[in-house]
């Protein structure tokens, strides 16, 4: 996975990458490579300009080069919540409407219940999650010190089942580990999403950002071409958000369920026809890090509800 | 083996790609698509189907009232009167291959199978559209005066 796929035929993913920061798109003209590319034959094939294109070019380069770590984010940000209609606006904003509350409340029963040889719950180790699981989410995902892995909520849900409780880690996408997730979530609900960069996982940082911006598939897109340029626009019925993890796990009406972000990062791969990665592997992993970076100072509205 | 089909001329672009066997081939010159990409006879009313169907995607960007669809995305100029501003040469490098207009571009390229990532694996060395798919949408596009 790269972000230009160079030594191929056909120009892919080019000009995208850490390139999409609202700078000119740099077009390159390769030679021996079957493409010429109207508008840069269009600047006008003068020595002069030819130079200052170039050296232009250079620059931008060492400007993103530098910059790396800080690739575009769309400002202002907006949740996803401010691109759907009222209705559902209405269903997450009151919890005695909201269908994804009765994961939260699943959840709750399911802290205090004991599993695996331990005997123990969740609650016997943490207590009242209301006061140990305060902003929990609002940091995830998170390198695991134990296992030095990046792991989301989920994971680390799996990791206190296996380590502590001595209990089968939950499926992903199982009703129980979607319930605790929106249980641990609900106290993180409305504060700022919080993720650093650190060393511990700069390389999944950069994994997930190396995603974001690398087409894929079969209709070869890339995560930024809607969700960066294009948000607000209409995809047929469906008006494109930024792109934020804040409301996962969420109830999607269009699913008649909740589902894990991993679920709606999987429809978004098949949309544009490529291969899915497993929920809770590490392409979504990393992309979900990169996602929560850069979704910094939106508000965790777990559980959301979403169209 | 990709490196071998596509060939670099420098005003035209001979493109051909191999994968999976099949093989696409097609002069790119001047922004336009001269020759037909197959010699079966194009459809009008087959490409409005194609066009308004998940096979393509059209209809996800570009707004064509004329289908008589109801429902369009906007990430992409309407298609209405498309037949007027261009000929069936130009039609057919705009779809065939819009990277060659704008290598930024959101709008797939419909018969390209190289230099593609992660794609699908039952759909890996096949194009969006079939040769034959593609001259009837661009009969229909005519039609769209
Ligand atoms: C062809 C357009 C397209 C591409 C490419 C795309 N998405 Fe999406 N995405 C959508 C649409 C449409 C939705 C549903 C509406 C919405 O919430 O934005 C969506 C939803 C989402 C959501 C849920 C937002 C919410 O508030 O519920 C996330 C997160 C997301 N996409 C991330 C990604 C990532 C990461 C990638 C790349 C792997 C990607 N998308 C690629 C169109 C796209
Ligand atoms: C993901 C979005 C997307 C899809 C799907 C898409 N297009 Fe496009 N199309 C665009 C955009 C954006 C443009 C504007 C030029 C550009 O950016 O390349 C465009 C331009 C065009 C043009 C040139 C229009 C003009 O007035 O110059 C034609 C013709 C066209 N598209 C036909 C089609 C056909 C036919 C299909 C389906 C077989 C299709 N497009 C699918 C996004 C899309």
């Amino acid at each position: 996975m790269r972000r230009e796929a160079a030594p191929r035929a056909f120009p892919s993913s080019l000009g995208i990458g850490i390139y999409a920061n609202g700078l000119p798109a740099l077009r390159a003209t390769r030679a021996g490579q079957g493409h010429t590319w109207s508008r840069a034959e269009g600047w006008g094939g003068g020595t002069f300009i030819r130079l200052l294109v170039y050296s232009f070019t250079l620059f931008c380069l060492a400007v993103t080069t530098a910059d790396a770590a800080q690739p575009f984010r769309p400002d202002p940000l907006k949740s996803g919540i401010d691109f759907v209609g009222a209705e559902v606006r209405g269903l997450q904003q009151d919890d005695f409407a909201s269908p994804a509350m009765l994961w939260a409340t699943r959840g709750e029963k399911l802290w205090a219940t004991p599993a695996g040889k331990s005997g123990k719950s969740c609650a016997s180790c943490h207590q009242d999650a209301r006061v140990s699981m305060k902003g929990v989410t609002a940091k995830y995902p998170k390198v695991d010190p134990g296992s030095a892995r990046l792991v989301n909520v989920e994971g680390c849900i799996n990791i206190c089942r296996t380590r502590h409780q001595q209990a089968e880690p939950l499926r992903y996408e199982s009703d129980e580990l979607l319930s605790l997730t929106v249980y641990v979530g609900l106290h993180s609900r409305g504060m700022p999403m919080a993720v650093t960069i650190d060393p511990q996982n700069r390389r999944n940082f950069e994994r997930g950002r190396d995603l974001f911006y690398t087409r894929q598939g079969q209709i070869n897109l890339a995560c930024t071409h809607c969700h960066d340029r294009n948000f607000g626009r209409k995809l047929l019925n469906d008006t494109i958000s930024q792109g934020h993890g804040n409301p996962y796990p969420a109830y999607r009406l269009e699913w008649q369920t909740l589902g894990s972000l991993h679920r709606r990062l999987r429809a978004c791969f098949f949309g544009v026809r490529a291969e899915m990665p497993p929920a809770g592997s590490q392409d979504l992993l990393d992309l979900e890090l990169f996602l929560a970076w850069r979704a910094q100072g939106l508000k965790v509205e777990t559980p959301g509800v979403r169209r | 083996m990709m490196q071998r089909v596509c060939i670099a001329a420098a005003a035209a672009v001979l493109a051909g790609c191999a994968a999976g066997g099949g093989e696409l081939r097609y002069t790119l010159r001047d922004g336009e698509i001269a020759a037909p990409l197959t010699s079966a006879a194009p459809d009008a009313e087959r490409g409005r189907k194609i066009l308004i169907s998940r096979d393509s995607n059209c209809i996800l960007c570009h707004a064509a009232p004329e289908t008589g669809e109801r429902f369009f995305g906007n990430l992409a100029p309407p298609l209405s009167g498309v037949g007027r501003r261009l000929n069936a040469a130009q039609l057919r490098a705009r779809i065939v291959d819009p990277f060659y207009f704008d290598k930024d571009t959101i709008m797939p390229a419909y018969y390209r199978v190289g230099g593609l990532n992660r794609v699908a694996e039952n759909l890996r060395g096949k194009p969006i559209l079939s040769a034959e798919q593609i001259e009837d949408v661009i009969a229909y596009l005519l039609t769209l005066q």
